[in-house]
């Protein structure tokens, strides 16, 4: 039987900056109960890091003293953690209900097809993460797209290609 | 006291009851799964996950079934623990649960001893009304010792409470969320690359076959069936009190010579007893200790025999691998013979020997896998079976272990007192210890030989014993749990133990991972304890010192306790390891 997906080893990078490290230490060290605050300590470390390595979840056991199993229990629990490296933009296709029944799936397709990658993947130049979220509270503009913290609301299939050129266009702007 | 009713039987129980609780002192047992309560006060560990909905009943006034492990007892309750709602809810969440579990009881190595398997015959399931996806996990076998496979997790959480609350080693957690969820270790690694102990305390108390041990049965028959090889066998202490159990003997049988006899039907070419190396092992820890204590070397020490506890120790507090005595374990101590003094002695060449050793014990497994346990590139020890695996060989032989003729084990390291054989239980290590420490410092004989100040089944222990002018300060702790107490006073200099006993599982290897499943009831456990004890008092010699065997091979091939030689085979170090 080959591994199903929820084995899959969780990523690990060994050149995580010390500086990042010593932010979240600074944080941890604030703290008065630091056991229980174990989801603070994640939020802070992926707004650090940008997501949750290995090297990062076990830093946050051994400072808080608790199981490593537990502190990955606690990530892959929750779908705001990830434990992947994240693009540059983040793109959140909502599949709310609202925004189902206008289409999303249609629209989350067109992503796929663009980007050449599934949910809850990278592009290889780490420019943009696709996700599929719910609801996320403004069903008047279904369908909705997220790129970051900019709305995209009533998209159309033929509106993708020009939402991902802005950020492809700015990206190239900032390398020259 | 709370007065309710139950099924209309009036009956009063202290408050904070569980209305499962209540029922039992009625005689009705509401059925369980992910309850587990050990009633071991010492550890005071209670699963309360209250998942499995199995021990739904019914309280009049409330509109919604309650589970009974955990709706505590009020007054004026009226409990009715069959009624066709209670039951077709029970049968109800099992098949559920069996909607997602593979079917092949046959086949299962948990077959007749599973309880989900129990509980759907007991509440006559007879077909599975949903079909649904089924969950597809890979099993994970790396550790050679534990073998885990989450597609037969009912996840009842106990082995989560045994491997966090009780040993504290945090290995195991739920991890994802609704239909992914398993239980595993951190970061979905193998658990060959964790701090695992392999103390097998998860599995012993795995109502399914999600935790179970690696199967070396195929691997000792074709040794004992390879004309080339010399196939040696030792069984541990705690074997020959709890064996029995597997062929339907009380629990607390002592089938010492059953054992042998039974070992020799299988084919082994020698029998015998791991208790040699017990012996000897207090011949070599009691001589560092002395030499500790006369050389101004580090005190407490610690006993090294328990291979969860040695593993703990290395990832756990890797600055503190000072402590330990560095001897090797009796089951590796006895391997390192059999493939020098043994082979010797017979004209043997050590690569035609095969050593394969009988534990209590899943640890046992991975111990005899360590590389730095070899000696000329030979593993001191080639397989280890546990007691159940040991059981289930003679079952393969059609051999009829209860009516067996009693037997005894084979000469030169076969020989064992007393003192080897309370090894078995928790406090029986330093005991056996202090009764060659006190013959050799003072001179004279110790007339009283069971140190009943080291007894009992209290996690953590202390007693003292004195030695001439000295007195010997003694702690003991059997529960990783309660070891990781006693170090952590051992850190922060509040301890003034000169010698500690750590065992890593409730009661010592009478309890330990590898023995037949007590199904929750810790009154086995006590039983076993009590023919340990009872084993020792059998014993003309009760004092390791006095075994002639021990003695011919310090004079004929070791040379003097604690010695060169005895340093080469019989000792070993430690490793600091990551914990994670």
């Amino acid at each position: 039987m080959a591994k199903a997906l929820a084995q899959i080893p969780t990523v690990s990078v060994k050149d995580l900056p010390k500086e990042l490290f010593d932010q979240l230490d600074g944080y941890i060290q604030t703290l008065e109960d630091k056991k229980g605050s174990l989801i603070h300590v994640l939020h802070r470390a992926q707004h650090l890091f940008g997501y949750l390595p290995k090297e990062v979840m076990l830093f946050v056991a051994r400072r808080l003293d608790i199981p490593a199993a537990n502190v990955f229990g606690v990530v892959s629990f929750y779908s705001f953690f990830t434990t992947n490296p994240v693009g540059e933009h983040v793109v959140s296709v909502c599949m709310g209900t609202a925004c189902f029944v206008r289409g999303a799936d249609k629209i989350l397709h067109e992503f796929k097809a663009k980007l050449g990658i599934s949910t809850g993947e990278t592009t290889p130049d780490m420019l943009f993460t696709l996700k599929d979220v719910r609801c996320v509270g403004a069903c008047g503009l279904a369908p909705i797209v997220l790129v970051g913290d900019k709305v995209y609301g009533r998209v159309k299939l033929d509106e993708v290609d020009g939402i991902i050129n802005a950020y492809v266009v700015k990206n190239f702007g900032k390398e020259q | 006291m709370i007065k309710l009713t139950i099924n209309d039987t009036p009956i009063a129980v202290p408050k904070g009851t569980t209305i499962l609780e209540a029922a039992r002192t009625l005689g009705i047992h509401i059925p369980t799964l992910c309850h587990m309560d050990l009633h071991m006060d010492q550890f005071g560990v209670v699963n309360q996950a209250s998942s499995c909905r199995v021990c739904t009943v019914e309280v009049q006034g409330r509109p919604a079934l309650v589970t009974a492990c955990s709706e505590k007892v009020t007054d004026g309750m009226h409990v009715s623990t069959h009624t066709p709602r209670a039951i077709t809810a029970r049968r109800m969440s099992v098949e559920l649960l069996l909607s997602n579990h593979p079917k092949d009881c046959l086949m299962c190595p948990k077959n007749l001893e599973c309880d989900l398997q129990k509980l759907a015959a007991d509440l006559g399931v007879r077909d599975i009304k949903w079909a649904g996806e089924r969950i597809d996990f890979e099993k994970d076998e790396s550790s050679g010792a534990i073998v885990k496979d989450p597609n037969k997790c009912v996840m009842c959480r106990r082995c989560e409470t045994m491997c966090n609350e009780v040993q504290t080693c945090g290995i195991l957690s739920a991890v994802n969320r609704g239909f992914n969820t398993f239980v595993g270790p951190a970061f979905n690694l193998d658990m060959k690359e964790t701090s695992c102990t392999y103390c097998g305390q998860c599995v012993a108390v795995c109502p399914t076959a999600a935790l179970t041990e690696n199967n070396d049965i195929h691997k000792v028959w074709r040794e004992i069936n390879n004309p080339n090889k010399h196939v040696i066998v030792q069984v541990a202490p705690a074997i020959r009190v709890a064996v029995g159990e597997l062929f339907d003997m009380p629990a607390g049988s002592i089938s010492t010579g059953k054992l042998a006899t039974s070992l020799r039907r299988l084919g082994f070419d020698a029998v015998y007893d791991t208790d040699f190396a017990a012996d000897l092992t207090i011949l070599e820890e009691a001589s560092e200790l002395v030499h500790r204590i006369q050389h101004g070397g580090v005190l407490p020490i610690l006993t090294s025999c328990c291979p969860a506890w040695v593993q703990f120790f290395e990832h756990q507090y890797p600055d503190m691998l000072d402590i330990p005595s560095t001897c090797k374990s009796p089951q590796i101590m006895f391997g390192a013979l059999a493939k020098t003094y043994y082979a010797e002695k017979k004209g043997i060449d050590p690569k035609d020997i095969v050593v394969v050793s009988v534990m209590p014990c899943i640890a046992k497994k991975a111990e005899a896998k360590r590389t730095e346990l070899s000696h000329h590139e030979l593993q001191n020890v080639d397989y280890v079976l546990t007691t159940r695996e040991y059981g289930l060989m003679l079952k393969e032989a059609c051999i009829d272990f209860a009516n067996l003729p009693e037997g005894d084990f084979d000469h030169m390291l076969g020989e064992s007192t007393g003192a080897s054989v309370i090894f078995g239980t928790t406090g029986g290590v330093i005991e056996a210890a202090a009764r060659t420490a006190y013959e050799w410092l003072t001179g004279e004989t110790l007339e009283q030989v069971e140190l009943t100040q080291l007894r009992g089944l209290d996690g953590i222990r202390s007693g003292k014993v004195q030695i001439g002018d000295l007195e010997l300060n003694i702690g003991i702790a059997h529960g990783l749990g309660n070891a990781r107490k006693l170090l952590d006073s051992i850190k922060a200099g509040e301890c003034n133990f000169q010698a500690i006993e750590i065992m890593a599982c409730p009661g010592g290897c009478i309890g330990g991972g590898g023995q037949p499943y007590h199904h929750g009831d810790m009154e086995i456990i006590r039983k076993r304890q009590i023919a340990i004890y009872q084993e020792d008092r059998n014993k003309t010699k009760r004092k390791s010192h006095e075994n002639q065997e021990v003695l011919d091979l310090y004079e004929k091939y070791l040379g003097k306790p604690y010695g060169e030689k005895a340093h080469e085979l019989l000792h070993t170090h430690y490793v600091a390891k990551e914990k994670i």
